[in-house]
């Protein structure tokens, strides 16, 4: 996994609440292409119209936020279906992070395991970034330090986030999480051992059938 | 020290480690595979890795199959490579696939309580969001994303973040013409889509123990549409009951330490939750959704929401949005709206009382002209249950097609879809811009609701009919 320590860049203000994984990408794109080619297909319910060309009026056709690589968020942002293509589709756009009140829960866990930083920052607080990077027409940059976990607005205000340990030091180093997993192999054994003595019936599956 | 819940209760059962800051390494008693799964054993093979424990990983086929009635693996011949890896994959790997034809092939959260794979007290997981629906049968059951998988197979644990604890009472009677999707879908409508976000639910009172099996597999099935990270409802003497000779359930003595260990999961009375929500389901109507969102949801005897009430901006201009993607102005009844597909299907709603409830409302009555209706059964075994209850031909008298059991519809990956601009009534779970098909207008509501309105040719309150 790419480690994620500090981003900065152009920022696209999509704060409406409960925006979906099936929005961000649609399930016949993730079936058909690869995850490095779901650019192109990343929100096209909204950033196409019905006959295929650019609707100019969605954010993310916008001349600066063509660029973006942060994205701002309403509530509950990437709910719904577990579709890891979701954060696939965003990174293959160029998003690495997205800022928003809330996040969807397996979405939240998708983006760790493919070095896209989700950040969890008060309502009023992401209202106030998507502001000011509107008043620039989108030219102000946002910058986010994982380090510091702090994200600096385009007129320098600072906001500090919060971030499970665990979950801060993979990002910062791109660990990968079977790696980690796998060196804990002798604690899973043991507690296979320990399992089975105390719910046999749950081994027995594969066998009590037949 | 206050009691433990059902979901402390089965996740401290499975912490093979402690990770510190609330997070744990939690091992799998079950892992279930859809025919997405062969890139994960792809994955597996480039790392060079085994799958750790086989016999507790099963797979079946549902996402991408046709149901075309007569289909098989080359139906689709654009996703019969996928079909082909799965079988090659599943057994190299030593792992239970149930094929196309073969009882236990169906929709992956109808078969594992059907099959007795979900048992109460596991952690079940799943590449797919859906999977809260095991929590119906007291497991502790959600979904994951892809990468997920790959660890569940290379190591039989996740890990996981311990969420907080919400429970959801529904007390008092259903009235006639309510049934367990209206209940979740108004609770949806009342706390929102995000109410249930960091969360695992526990679904209680004298209207969820009322509720056989089938019908808590529905309520749990939404879980994930409220952003609650599972949902679960105790074991009890219905569980125990639907369980007992399940193929997979546990048989003889093991079946009885089984059940006396079952009997130990319930919240305990003194358990303290973090959030608490009650419903009087005495209140209730048949519910159908208006919009875009499972939250956008009322009674079929009520209005659609005007957004020029909302005073929230983001708000207002979501509901907006909602309404003119689905081609209706706020203010209006919801009753009498024309549809054009109706879809009885999907892991929501596609069990037998489900179709017995659809059926009850199809038998002797003409699907409306203007309507192109499906019935896609869960299951092989739901299939070849409702035949041999003549269910199929009372769907097929009326104007329904009887087709092949999967997704279908539900999610459009098989490309079974709701042509652009149509509008359908549909038993799934998701109303989302697309869901069913690019420019596909959905309305989630319960089977009877949803046979209703094929007859009708147009949304209407079912107690009327």
């Amino acid at each position: 996994m790419k480690a994620f320590t500090v981003l900065e860049g152009p920022a696209a203000p999509l704060l409406r609440p409960n925006i979906n994984t099936d929005i961000i990408i649609r399930i016949e794109r993730l079936r058909d292409f690869s995850g490095d080619k779901l650019g192109p297909y990343c929100f096209e319910s909204w950033r196409y119209k019905r006959d295929g060309t650019e609707d100019p009026a969605f954010v993310l056709n916008k001349p600066p936020y063509r660029e973006a690589r942060i994205m701002l968020g309403g509530e509950n942002f990437a709910c719904g279906s577990s579709r890891e293509a979701a954060v696939w589709a965003l990174q293959a756009f160029g998003i690495r992070c997205v800022i928003a009140p809330s996040f969807g829960d397996i979405f939240y866990s998708n983006c760790f395991q493919n070095g896209v930083l989700p950040v969890v920052l008060p309502a009023k607080t992401v209202e106030a970034l998507a502001a000011e990077v509107e008043a620039t027409q989108g030219k102000g940059k946002i910058k986010i330090d994982l380090e510091r976990c702090i994200v600096t607005s385009p007129s320098g205000k600072e906001s500090s986030f919060t971030l499970d340990a665990m979950l801060r030091e993979a990002m910062l180093k791109g660990a990968d999480q079977i790696d980690l997993t796998r060196a804990r192999e002798p604690q899973i054994a043991a507690f296979q051992d320990r399992d089975r003595q105390r719910f046999p019936w749950l081994y027995t599956a594969g066998t009590s059938s037949a | 020290m206050a009691g433990q819940t059902l979901f402390d209760k089965i996740w401290d059962r499975h912490v093979v480690s402690d990770m510190g800051d609330g997070y744990a390494l939690l091992h799998v008693s079950r892992h279930l595979m859809h025919d997405g799964g062969s890139e994960a054993f792809k994955a597996l093979k480039q790392r060079g890795l085994p799958v750790r424990n086989p016999d507790l990983t099963f797979a079946t086929f549902d996402h991408v199959i046709s149901t075309l009635p007569g289909r098989t693996a080359e139906t689709n011949p654009a996703l019969t490579q996928r079909l082909y890896s799965m079988r090659v994959d599943a057994k190299a790997a030593g792992v239970r696939l149930f094929d196309l034809g073969e009882p236990g092939q169906g929709i992956v959260h109808v078969i594992g309580p059907e099959l007795g794979l979900t048992l109460p007290g596991t952690l079940l997981v799943c590449g797919d969001s859906h999977t809260c629906t095991h929590g119906g049968m007291g497991a502790l059951a959600f979904g994951i994303g892809s990468s997920e998988v790959v660890h569940v197979l290379a190591t039989q644990t996740i890990v996981q973040r311990r969420p907080g604890k919400m429970r959801a009472t529904f007390e008092g009677k259903r009235p006639v013409g309510v049934t367990p999707k209206d209940m979740i879908l108004h609770l949806i409508g009342v706390i929102g889509a995000a109410g249930g976000t960091g969360y695992a639910m526990e679904y209680a009172g004298s209207a969820i123990r009322d509720l056989d099996i089938e019908g808590r597999l529905t309520i749990c099935n939404l879980s994930i549409e409220l952003g609650a990270k599972c949902g679960m409802i105790a074991p009890d003497e219905t569980t125990f009951a639907h369980l007992k000779d399940r193929l997979y359930a546990p048989k003889g003595d093991a079946w009885e330490a089984a059940v006396a260990d079952w009997r130990t999961l319930p919240s305990d009375p003194d358990a303290v939750f973090d959030r608490e929500v009650a419903i009087d389901v005495a209140d209730i109507a048949p519910q159908i959704t208006w919009g875009t969102s499972p939250e956008h949801v009322v009674g079929v005897d009520a209005r659609i929401p005007d957004p020029m009430t909302v005073g929230d901006a983001d708000r207002r201009t979501a509901l907006q949005a909602a309404l003119e993607y689905m081609g209706l102005e706020g203010g209006k009844p919801i009753a009498g709206t024309p549809v054009d597909w109706v879809f009885i299907g999907s892991c929501t709603n596609s069990r037998i009382s489900d179709l017995r409830a659809a059926a009850a409302i199809a038998k002797g009555r003409q699907v409306a002209s203007t309507v192109r209706a499906w019935v896609v059964p869960g299951s092989e075994n739901v299939k070849r249950q409702a035949e041999a209850e003549g269910l199929d031909q009372v769907f097929k008298q009326a104007g329904f097609e009887w087709r092949e059991p999967g997704c279908s519809m539900c999610l459009a990956m098989n490309n079974e879809t709701v042509p652009p601009g149509q509008r359908s009534v549909s038993t799934s779970n998701r109303n989302f811009v697309g869901r069913q098909g690019p420019g596909a207008r959905t309305h989630l509501a319960s089977p009877p609701m949803a046979a209703a309105a094929a007859l009708a040719g147009h949304i209407v309150d079912v107690r009327t009919l």
